[in-house]
């Protein structure tokens, strides 16, 4: 029984061991942040590591948590983001006054991002996501000497009770209309002709599409992003936002099966309105930050193509897509978080020339951004050609169409970026930036991952093996 | 032979060129690598004809299938009938040639190389792939490099060239990926071979056709998609249009055979009459706007409208000739496009500019130069001796076949158009290499041992379909005969 307790609960113990024994650090006598961080980076390695071993199938405290394979490998893709979000901060932690609480917060964040994905129930689902969603509003508001940090915080905090409001009162009804609260009875009870469980549902839809910032609960999302500190903005576009996905992947295939007829539609007028307004409001940014929240907000739209599919295909490329999300759009807020902290510089036209001066740093954005694009050879192209062939296996061939055609136009915005470090003359271009070792390695494995994770099939194929479909 | 080395060996150079260090070491690579690709695709060649000589008559020859992406019937599978080898060939042939060419490229010598490198495995990875996701992942690496060859290396307004080039072409590959879906899920299958075998429902065809046609069509210059071509040759390094429009035109046409039309043959009937019409409007519109150009690289982009015209006119009417003649066509416009833009590239590094107006009298000074500028624009106009004539004619003799009064309208209007081009042709030669010097260009040297080399690798191709053409028809004609016997031939006229 304990055993079992131990390993089925493995990675939510390891991150609240590191979590106490960041509390011990803090304790002991003062040590350099750059000790701190190697530290750090370490553990969050062992973590990731400790991860590949020992999954098994199985449930926990009276069927409200429940962990398998497939669970185990979404949370070591969070774990392996967490890692390099680490690593890539080194420069911008170095000379912070608060390393710790910094990572007490992340990790605390991180924590409850793998309740969530493990619940079974959802009462679990929300203190799951509460607990990753309170935190983080404190890490957005770590540029503690920046006025618009607290500002975005701020705004954080009051459109996530707004949307935590809108999930409860779901939550609510749901439970008021099927008096089950856990996952496996519920779907025996929710039915698809019933108004209000359609109204249910619907609120509780929403809950999830604010944290993952679909149209038309996207709008809080750029103020958020500009406002943090870049290593919070890349945690908030890809670790937060990959958790939420995952559970609502699961959580549509499983719990709401019987509504699929009222999610499909839905969801597939929603993932388009998401691509199209994602992408026509990234035409026109300047600022990076601003630039990749809307960039991701188009990327959560093709997501949802895929998740619009409802089979075992739709849901293997959902998770491929999004470890490739995690390589493409880390690699891109690696070198705007190195460059941001060395010169403080986070605008599209501070970037011109930058091929220059950086060439090893311009060259790894521009993968990335090929990536993010959907450009052979890079591993983006093989994702959204995925998640898109998995959304056209219910023959919306027009609705796909559109789709391909929003790459066209996400393809100006980003070749809009590498024309400005290539092609455009700068009198004063960002200086020659020193790399830290960290993050040198945080952006080999980014691009290692890009290439890597398309061509070689195996990786799609483990993850297809996991998947399930309705 | 393993085909994959068709892939690998470009690959392979474009990372040596990484490691390099300077413009000697990084040009001597370079060159090495093409060399060897260019004897790798000779050799298949010869391996070719040994094999087909035995008498193995399976439609593809070489053939490497092997799992890529199970759950999703994604294979990696390659092999290659007469039409690949001799788009292989003329790959092999202007790459070679456009390395020589850029042997003086100062500026940023090793991205220059290594994306030239890039572009041509996308190229011969396309041509070789029996399987639809290999296919267009090779057509997109096509791409990329070119936006950044243009856009860093480029002239004029390059910026807005390699952006439009870019979206063009970029929308193009969406409409082929929505043409493509369609197939996939409707055999599911991504197999090219396997495809062919299966009948795929007639309104299916008709609906998806149009997709896959006109996404090949753009990189075939298709009008009215044909708007990136000046542009993007105008504003190209002459490497890079060398490549655009000898490899990377002929990846659309290639496509449009080998996809669109081989796959959907029902639907191919059903569009005929639109795809000859838009062919018929880009061959005389290209050539009656090639007149009043005066830059001499928009008048080859233009007149590169107006012949690619051929090669989709030449598929549209769906006779086992007319595909002959607009595969060769490809080959033949390719090299000679290649050659042209060579001697413009050269033109233009000793006098810096490319205005008609201000040339003249080049033949004094560049003799050689001079030379095979003429010879490209009479291969051009379509002199019997070379490759555009055997070619052109080839094209009208199978239209000819097509007994419809109105597509026999359209042939002879597209044959009247050789009269516009040999104006155009003949004013631009005339007026440069003859007439008058410029007295400013009396110093100029005539061309170096690489730009020697260059065209007469180009040009051995040209004289050699001109004068033989029966050894690349040999090559051409059972596959031809092939695709005609899946796609069905219209009843040929007698």
């Amino acid at each position: 029984m304990v055993t079992d307790f131990l390993i089925l609960l493995k990675q939510e113990l390891v991150v609240t061991v590191l979590i106490f024994l960041l509390f011990i650090i803090k304790l002991g006598k003062d040590r350099t942040n750059e000790t701190i961080l190697n530290l750090v980076n370490v553990l969050l390695l062992l973590n990731f590591a400790a991860g590949f071993f020992g999954c098994k199938e199985g449930m926990l405290f009276n069927e409200m948590f429940r962990t398998n394979p497939l669970v185990a490998l979404e949370k070591n893709i969070l774990n392996l983001a967490v890692w390099i979000i680490s690593m890539q901060s080194y420069a911008w932690l170095r000379t912070h006054k608060h390393v710790i609480e910094f990572y007490v917060l992340l990790l605390s964040t991180l924590l409850g991002m793998f309740f969530m994905i493990s619940s079974n129930n959802l009462l679990m689902f929300y203190l799951g996501l509460e607990l990753s969603t309170i935190p983080l509003a404190a890490a957005v508001n770590f540029d503690l000497a920046k006025r618009q940090s607290s500002e975005a915080a701020f705004k954080m905090i009051i459109s996530s009770a707004f949307s935590s409001a809108l999930l409860l009162f779901g939550i609510s009804l749901v439970y008021g209309v099927t008096g089950a609260i856990g996952y496996t009875e519920l779907s025996a009870h929710l039915l698809a002709r019933d108004p209000l469980h359609i109204f249910a549902f619907i609120l509780l839809i929403s809950g999830f599409l604010f944290k993952i910032s679909a149209v038309p609960f996207h709008l809080w999302t750029a103020d958020v992003y500009e406002g943090a500190p870049v290593a919070v903005t890349a945690y908030l576009s890809v670790v937060s936002k990959a958790a939420v996905l995952f559970v609502f992947v699961s959580v549509l295939y499983t719990v709401f099966k019987p509504l699929q007829s009222a999610w499909y539609n839905l969801l597939f007028i929603l993932s388009l309105l998401t691509i199209i307004i994602g992408n026509l409001f990234a035409l026109r940014q300047n600022n990076l930050k601003r630039f990749l929240a809307f960039s991701s907000i188009a990327q959560v739209g093709f997501i949802m193509v895929g998740i619009s599919a409802g089979s075992q295909q739709g849901m293997a490329s959902v998770v491929y897509f999004i470890l490739i999300y995690v390589f493409s759009n880390l690699a891109a807020f690696g070198v705007i978080s190195l460059i941001s902290a060395v010169t403080g510089k986070e605008n599209i036209s501070d970037y011109k020339a930058l091929y220059t001066t950086n060439p090893l740093l311009t060259w790894i954005l521009t993968i990335a951004l090929f990536s993010l694009a959907g450009v052979p050879p890079t591993a983006g192209f093989f994702g959204k050609f995925f998640l898109l062939i998995a959304g056209a296996a219910k023959g919306n061939y027009w609705l796909i169409g559109i789709a391909a055609l929003n790459m066209v136009v996400s393809f100006y915005y980003y070749l809009r970026l590498v024309k400005a470090m290539f092609m455009d003359t700068n009198e004063d271009p960002i200086a020659a930036v020193t790399i830290p070792a960290w993050s040198k390695l945080a952006l080999y494995i980014c691009v290692t991952g890009i290439v890597v994770t398309g061509l070689l099939s195996c990786i799609y194929d483990h993850i297809f093996s996991f998947s399930f479909g309705l | 032979m393993n085909l994959s080395l068709l892939i690998l060996l470009p690959l392979v150079t474009a990372v040596v060129v990484l490691f390099c260090k300077g413009l000697k070491q990084v040009r001597a690579v370079a060159l090495i690598g093409s060399l060897i690709q260019l004897a790798a695709a000779c050799w298949l060649l010869v391996l070719y004809w040994n094999e087909r000589g035995a008498g193995n008559a399976s439609p593809m020859l070489f053939e490497l299938n092997y799992t890529w992406f199970k759950p999703l019937q994604i294979n990696y599978h390659i092999g290659v009938d007469g039409i690949s080898i001799a788009m292989i060939l003329l790959t092999a042939s202007v790459v070679v040639a456009g390395i020589l060419v850029s042997w003086t490229m100062e500026k940023l010598s090793k991205e220059f190389f290594f994306l030239l490198l890039l572009l041509s495995m996308g190229a011969y990875g396309f041509f070789i792939s029996l399987d639809l996701f290999t296919l267009f992942f090779f057509l997109e690496i096509a791409v990329i490099p070119k936006f950044l060859l243009i856009g860093i290396w480029g002239s004029g307004k390059k910026e807005y060239s390699a952006m439009k080039l870019a979206l063009m072409l970029m929308a193009g590959s969406a409409l082929v990926f929505v043409g493509l879906m369609g197939v996939y899920y409707n055999t599911h299958s991504f197999d090219i071979m396997q495809i062919s075998q299966m009948k795929i429902p007639v309104e299916v065809q008709n609906f998806f056709f149009p997709f896959a046609f006109v996404g090949f069509g753009i990189f075939a210059a298709l009008f009215p998609f044909h708007t990136w071509v000046p542009d993007g040759h105008a504003s190209a390094p002459t490497a890079a249009s060398m490549f655009l429009a000898g490899i990377s035109m002929k990846l659309g046409g290639y496509g449009c055979l080998r996809v669109a039309t081989f796959l959907m043959p029902d639907a191919a009937h059903h569009y005929a009459w639109v795809i000859i019409l838009l062919a018929t409007i880009a061959i005389i519109y290209g050539a009656f706007a090639t007149m009043m150009q005066t830059d001499l690289k928009y008048i080859n982009a233009y007149s590169s409208v107006s012949h690619c015209g051929f090669v989709i006119l030449g598929i549209g009417m769906l006779t086992e000739t007319s595909i002959n003649g607009a595969v060769l066509q490809m080959v033949s416009h390719g090299l000679m496009t290649a050659l042209f833009f060579a001697a413009i590239g050269m033109i233009y590094s000793r006098t810096h500019t490319r205005m008609v107006a201000q040339l003249g009298g080049l033949l004094k000074v560049m003799p050689f130069i001079s030379t095979i500028f003429v010879i490209a624009g009479l291969c051009s106009l379509g002199l019997p001796g070379f490759s555009g004539f055997v070619a052109e004619m080839t094209v009208f003799m199978g239209s000819w076949q097509n007994p419809d009064a109105w597509y026999r309208l359209a042939t002879i209007l597209a044959c009247a158009s050789i009269v516009v081009t040999a104006v155009y042709i003949l004013r631009a030669a005339g007026k440069t290499v003859m007439g008058p010097m410029n007295e400013t260009y009396a110093a100029l040297t005539d061309a170096t041992w690489n730009e020697k080399l260059a065209a007469v690798i180009l040009m051995i191709g040209i004289v050699a379909i001109g004068i033989a053409p029966f050894l690349i028809n040999r090559l051409i004609n059972p596959s031809a005969a092939n695709i005609m016997k899946q796609v069905g031939s219209v009843v040929i006229a007698k």
